[in-house]
């Protein structure tokens, strides 16, 4: 059983992955990875109310998805758009923890409404105008694997509407961070179309029983395990290498998504 | 897309534990929900609580995912006769063809609240007890009920606040159509705790009164809790089957955050797209059960958009007077409301509401009455303009 689809675009904002640009060139080895902080750039599409509103989990995850959207030509608001995160809205949950365990627990109520798995989806509909259906799912380390999965299913339901699917993740602060520890922000973001007049690599995906496979350069290994949604720097590697391919992403119960390559 | 069998399903919420307690009440138009005070929270507001919580425990070996949320899905499971079903059609199909799709708003985060009360006085750090992953995760939920029914087909939490739990419908339906499984476990579980209650405190949408959807006066949510599990499977046109689901519908406002669309645009087209996706005219639903939050401006996006899908003429009813507003758990209670709506022919009623709002325009039933029911619409909408309508239908309506 498996499920295809054509790669139109692709956004990438990581540690030391500051767009696909140029992270393509160090995944595909024709350029060092020099490790740094993750730099979230501010999304110029979101108003200037939201801007203010909103935290940088939806900066980033929105950053992704509109430079994903802008590679692959399409007009965001046509996509079904699936956001996939293990922990979502880090900072709002520590915030409104923190304020319940004080005295008087008043809440914000921008930060109650920005602490939903799905603020990332809500805050992409108003900044693009989509009212096509976005999804907000999660499952733990293998978050991304499953909204890939989501996203492949929903197109092969509906071929004729493209998806946007973005996978992010951002650190809890602490004491959050000692229990459930994301080593820095990361977001990918892919557009994906079952295919017809637009160009790009195609994949096909299907669940195995087999392991993930580790990426071989050892930092770029840290970022992979150190943040759910790096588990997708397999696929992200082999569609840099523009060749045929294989990679293998870590879903549930030590299994995988193994996905195909054929640029 | 193709109609699935709903083959099982069972439900805990302030009207007690099993399906049983829900349609005696659904009958009598009772409200399951109650003044008391939950844990140390001290806001004027009413509140639906699953019976029994405080003292439900997990099976052995599963300790690890002990909180309020993974204990009202063992609530559930317990019911109704929910786990044995679910193992006959693990055998039948294989457990690596049964899916878990669950929503959930906020799942175990009532563990992380608590375990904010306790940092080290020294450090800040939380206490050596917290398990993050099996309680606090949105995950955690899902991570549960397949553990606890030893399931190993693919699995996803859906969080999209309030639709959550009807949007997993949507995404198990996909996964059956695309062969990728047989059957799914579906709905969700949304249990209280202190973030949402302050939370919708702090946008002033609480109201101190049993909620009145619809009403004239109507001034806030109530809160509840709820576990709600359905078992779809893969079925064909003659199974002696008698509730199915028939189609699924999803969109976005691209409005506001936790304001709805004050025409009910994305309402709108949710509606249509279910309607669509059952291959059926509007004419042809024979009940909505509403989102019907009971804040004055939700109940009046929502009456424009069934205005402008289905006219004044279907009857309509909101039964968040019952349970409470379930918050993630919503779609999943509401969906067992239908069928057991269907099952029974009857139109609920909404408790707790007395003068509809004569600006609102749907036809709104207050009390419970008898009718033949083929068909049903399930609305569930949320914060980020989230929009999901099911539609279910049974073989052969009960007179």
């Amino acid at each position: 059983m498996t499920l295809a689809a054509t790669v139109e675009g692709i956004g990438l904002v990581g540690p030391g992955l500051a767009g696909w640009s140029a992270s393509r060139e160090i995944l595909a080895g024709r350029a060092p990875y020099a490790p740094g902080a993750t730099v979230i750039p501010m999304p110029e599409a979101l108003p200037a109310t939201e801007r203010r509103r909103s935290g940088k989990t939806v900066r980033l995850a929105l950053a992704a998805g509109l430079d994903a959207a802008r590679m692959a030509g399409r007009d965001a608001s046509a996509l079904a758009a699936i956001f996939a995160s293990s922990g979502g809205e880090s900072e709002n949950c520590h915030a409104i923890c923190e304020a319940l365990a004080g005295e008087d627990r008043l809440i914000s109520p921008t930060r109650f409404h920005n602490s939903v798995h799905n603020a990332a989806a809500g805050y992409w509909g108003i900044a693009t105008g989509a009212m096509a259906p976005s999804d907000a799912i999660g499952a733990f380390d293998a978050s991304f694997a499953a909204g890939l999965l989501e996203a492949l299913v929903r197109l092969a339901a509906d071929p004729s509407q493209a998806a946007l699917l973005i996978a992010y993740d951002t650190p809890y602060p602490e004491p959050l961070n000692a229990s459930r520890t994301i080593a820095d922000s990361f977001a990918v973001a892919l557009v994906l179309s079952a295919g017809g007049a637009k160009a790009g690599p195609r994949i096909a995906a299907w669940l195995d029983e087999a392991p993930s496979a580790a990426m071989d350069e050892t930092a770029l290994e840290g970022v992979r395990t150190g943040i759910p949604a790096a588990r997708s720097l397999p696929l992200l590697r082999a569609l840099a290498l523009e060749a045929p391919g294989e990679a293998s992403l870590e879903y549930l119960d030590g299994k995988s998504l193994r996905v195909r390559v054929r640029p | 897309m193709q109609p699935i069998r709903i083959s099982a399903f069972t439900a805990a919420s302030g009207l007690g534990r099993g399906v049983a307690s829900l349609r005696t009440a659904l009958e009598r138009g009772e409200s399951g929900l109650t003044s008391e005070r939950f844990e140390t929270c001290d806001l004027d507001t009413w509140i639906g609580i699953i019976p029994g919580l405080d003292e439900q425990a997990l099976p052995a070996g599963l300790e690890g995912f002990d909180c309020r949320n993974n204990r009202a899905a063992e609530a559930a499971l317990l019911e109704d006769g929910f786990a044995r079903a679910v193992e006959a059609v693990s055998r039948r199909h294989g457990p690596q063809r049964v899916g878990v799709f669950l929503g959930t708003s906020t799942a175990g985060i009532l563990q992380a609240e608590l375990a904010y009360r306790r940092r080290d006085p020294a450090d800040g750090a939380l206490p050596a007890d917290f398990d993050y992953r099996r309680t606090q995760n949105t995950f955690s939920v899902v991570d549960y009920v397949r553990t606890r029914l030893s399931l190993e087909g693919p699995a996803v939490a859906i969080s999209t606040a309030c639709s959550s739990s009807a949007k997993a419908f949507a995404s198990a339906a996909r996964y059956i159509e695309a062969g990728l499984i047989d059957a799914a476990i579906v709905g969700g579980v949304d249990t209280l705790c202190l973030t949402t209650l302050y939370g919708f405190n702090s946008l002033q949408l609480l109201s101190a009164q049993p909620c009145r959807p619809y009403d004239a006066g109507r001034d806030g949510i109530s809160i509840g809790e709820a576990a709600a599990l359905v078992l779809l499977e893969r079925g064909s046109r003659d199974d002696e089957a008698s509730t199915w689901l028939l189609g699924c519908g999803e969109s976005c406002d691209a409005y506001h955050m936790s304001a709805p669309h004050p025409e009910g645009a994305g309402a709108r087209l949710a509606m249509q797209a279910a309607l669509r996706s059952a291959g059926l005219e509007a004419g042809a639903i024979d009940y909505v059960n509403l989102h019907g939050t009971g804040t004055p401006s939700n109940d009046a996006a929502e009456d424009k958009a069934i205005e402008a899908v289905f006219g004044r003429e279907v009857p309509c009813s909101s039964t968040k007077g019952m349970t409470g507003h379930t918050l993630g758990a919503a779609g999943g209670i509401e969906a067992i409301v239908c069928m057991l709506a269907l099952d029974a022919g009857l139109v609920p009623g909404s408790p707790g509401t007395r003068e509809i709002d004569a600006t609102l325009n749907a036809r709104y039933e207050l009390e419970p009455r008898r009718a033949k029911l083929a068909t049903a619409l399930s609305n569930s909408f949320g914060f980020g303009g989230t929009n999901c309508s099911l539609v279910f239908g049974r073989s052969s309506p009960a007179a």
